[in-house]
């Protein structure tokens, strides 16, 4: 036996006086009772939204994209903002569940599950703009690496929008699978505790007939750490890419070389603020405040400090390089952002991505609930208007002057964007009921080395000295072989 | 597969699990497998089991799917249908590295998992004996294959011995089968 030590001075990981069992009936017990009344009522308002979101859609596709605003100056609108918005915020799950395993950082247990599923229903939000974008949906498998039906002409695999294709479809991938192998041995536990025969034949299926023998959870923590290997990598590569199709581009404002790292850590800021603003509510209505502690959304908020950081050096980068690039296109690309009839946007994402961040640095407001849920709200309207602002701001006042044009958006683009909340949120809450919203097999892995009450027990070997701690270690190590020699 | 008899027992502690699989190694009985709610770390050495060779079969599927990429666009672009894009060379192998490693990812991903689940022999609708309703809750539960040689009230006293909290005889197919979870099986009657 290893020793299962951590300094008491460390924050805990789960309070409260918990065992193992206690862990699993905090975590299951609420998908067993019936979900309260704000769950409903949440739930249908979300079915609303997506009903009305499935309306705009139909309503686009029959009557063509003429329905939007979207213009032939401004040829990507709320559609590819709104597309580009998903998909950074699906990149805080696999971040906390990949990144944050190879880092070793303990307090991703709480929160990877729920983080997860955000990534996912993000990504599927994000996959309906680029589809429904292309006018002609019936034509869609194009993007597909087939031949078409004129001759063996294949898709462009030197552009950019099919590698988008490739890196959000493997991305959706790739996500779907680390998070369900994560969930299959919790499905196993609700299997194994249900009181009805339902519930336990669905969880049953669920749960692929997961027992956990040894060799099953050797070759789980083999898979996880390979997975998390991968999508390291690969979370990192998907908002590269999407950063691409501005980037290689030469269209001023877009042609840049610092889109790409720049889009990540806006993608980890705005998925962060996104987990906070779920999470926030999820501990809340289902009473997981000791699982999901205030040091939780701390480490969250001390990356959204991080990342909105990089974000506003990004931006000062980019306002310093169109000066010094003396390029007069460049010049006037960012004196028509921050000053043309668009300068609202430009303002209004410097205020929320920039300057109000930066009251993270002040540990009580790191720590205030109120002001994380405000504050997680406010980044991710930062983050949407960052997104406007780099594809309106940089396409409305272009070469030829004739062409100069304004861009607002028409009920469909509006009523899509609202559909994909409905999305989202209908899958949230669906997630919420059904799934542990916690990953309960992780939590009791971390559980005799970060529990609160385990801990406090930590502060007796905390005051030994070192001759009297190894005295102790070795003493137990020689009564294990000795009893073993006995045998 | 076959239906046959264990001893059980179960722990409600690692601290007292280790030392008891290492005293069922030492005695010689058929210890047939160890079920935990968790990844106990060291209980795979503890029982002697080899480390997985997953992580061979995952680098091997990401470098099918590196090749696949790869092949598959060079020969689309060099030979099958040839085009000048963007004044790129036909063979811009640059730009094709994004598609590469996205499909050395999804490849070693995919590969991985469906290796995994056959490999632990799980997949919807397949169904185990659980020969404890808490081993996926907060029990670590051993079970040893009962025959002949093996007298049951022995092995529970040995059992009993090595700190078990509790412990059982059970009849148990030892393998996997198609079923559903809500309906019992015939031969769980013996059990009852």
């Amino acid at each position: 036996m290893h020793i299962k030590y951590e300094s008491f001075v460390r924050e805990p990981l789960v309070d409260g006086n918990k065992n193992y069992h206690q862990v699993s009936e905090d975590i299951i017990s609420p998908i067993e009772r019936k979900p309260g009344r704000m769950w409903y009522v949440g739930f249908i308002f979300s079915i609303i939204l997506l009903c009305f979101g499935i309306f705009s859609v139909t309503w686009s596709v029959y009557w063509g994209l003429g329905t939007w605003g979207v213009n032939r100056t401004i040829g990507w609108g709320w559609d590819i903002t709104n597309f580009v918005w998903w998909i950074g915020i699906g990149h805080a799950g696999t971040l906390i569940s990949a990144i944050l395993l190879l880092f070793r950082q303990g307090w991703r247990t709480g929160v990877n599950r729920a983080a997860e599923a955000m990534t996912i229903f993000a990504v599927m939000c994000a996959g309906q703009f680029p589809i429904w974008h292309m006018g002609r949906v019936w034509d869609g498998f194009w993007v597909l690496p087939l031949p078409n039906s004129r001759g063996p002409l294949w898709p462009n695999f030197d552009s950019p929008l099919l590698w988008d294709v490739f890196a959000i479809s493997t991305y959706f991938t790739v996500s779907l699978l680390f998070w369900y192998s994560g969930l299959v041995p919790d499905f196993a536990l609700i299997r194994d505790r249900a009181k009805t025969k339902l519930r336990r034949m669905l969880y049953g299926f669920a749960s692929f007939g997961w027992t956990g023998t040894a060799k099953n959870w050797q070759r789980m923590e083999a898979l996880a750490l390979v997975l998390a290997g991968l999508s390291t990598p690969l979370v990192l590569s998907v908002h590269t890419i999407v950063s691409f199709d501005f980037a290689t581009s030469v269209i001023p404002g877009w042609h840049t070389t610092i889109f790409p790292p720049y889009f990540v850590a806006g993608a980890v800021f705005s998925g962060f603020a996104m987990v906070n603003t779920l999470l926030v509510i999820t501990r809340k209505i289902l009473k997981l405040e000791e699982y999901i502690t205030i040091g939780h959304l701390e480490a969250m908020n001390k990356i959204i400090v991080l990342t909105g950081s990089i974000v506003g050096v990004a931006y000062l980068t980019e306002l310093f390089m169109s000066w010094y690039s003396q390029s007069w296109g460049e010049i006037a690309a960012f004196k028509w952002r921050i000053m043309g009839p668009y300068w609202w946007s430009y303002w209004a994402m410097m205020t929320c991505n920039v300057v109000s961040p930066q009251l993270f640095w002040v540990k009580k407001l790191r720590r205030s609930i109120p002001f994380t849920f405000v504050m997680s709200i406010v980044v991710n309207i930062g983050m949407w208007f960052e997104r406007f602002v780099i594809i309106a701001t940089s396409t409305y006042r272009d070469w030829i002057p004739g062409s100069w044009a304004y861009y607002s958006p028409e009920w469909p683009e509006i009523g899509f964007y609202l559909g994909t909340f409905g999305l989202f949120f209908t899958c949230y809450f669906l997630f919420a009921k059904y799934f542990p919203v916690i990953a309960v097999a992780e939590i009791k892995f971390v559980l005799k080395t970060s529990g609160d009450n385990y801990k406090r027990d930590m502060q007796r070997i905390e005051e030994q000295s070192a001759e009297e701690f190894i005295h102790e270690q070795e003493a137990a190590h020689h009564e294990e072989h000795a009893e073993a020699a006995h045998h | 597969m076959a239906i046959k008899k264990f001893a059980v027992a179960a722990y409600d502690d690692e601290a007292v699990l280790f030392p008891a699989v290492k005293k069922v190694r030492k005695s010689g009985y058929k210890l047939h497998d160890v079920y935990t709610p968790f990844a106990v770390h060291g209980l795979d050495t503890a029982m002697g089991l080899k480390e997985t060779d997953l992580h061979i079969a995952g680098f091997i599927y990401g470098i099918c799917g590196t090749s696949t990429a790869v092949g598959f666009i060079s020969w689309i672009f060099t030979s099958d249908w040839p085009i000048v894009y963007g004044g790129k060379p036909h063979f811009a192998l640059p730009a094709w590295v994004p598609i590469t490693f996205e499909l050395t990812v999804l490849f070693a991903a995919v590969g991985m998992t469906l290796t995994f689940c056959y490999l632990n022999q799980i997949m919807p609708g397949v169904k185990k004996h659980v020969f404890h309703p808490r081993q996926s809750d907060d029990l670590f539960v051993m079970a040893i294959e009962l025959n002949d040689h093996t007298p049951e009230a022995e092995v529970v006293k040995f059992l009993k011995g090595t700190g078990a909290k509790e412990t059982s005889v059970q009849m148990a197919e030892e393998g996997w089968w198609y079923g559903r979870w809500d309906k019992k099986e015939e031969y769980e009657a013996l059990n009852a």
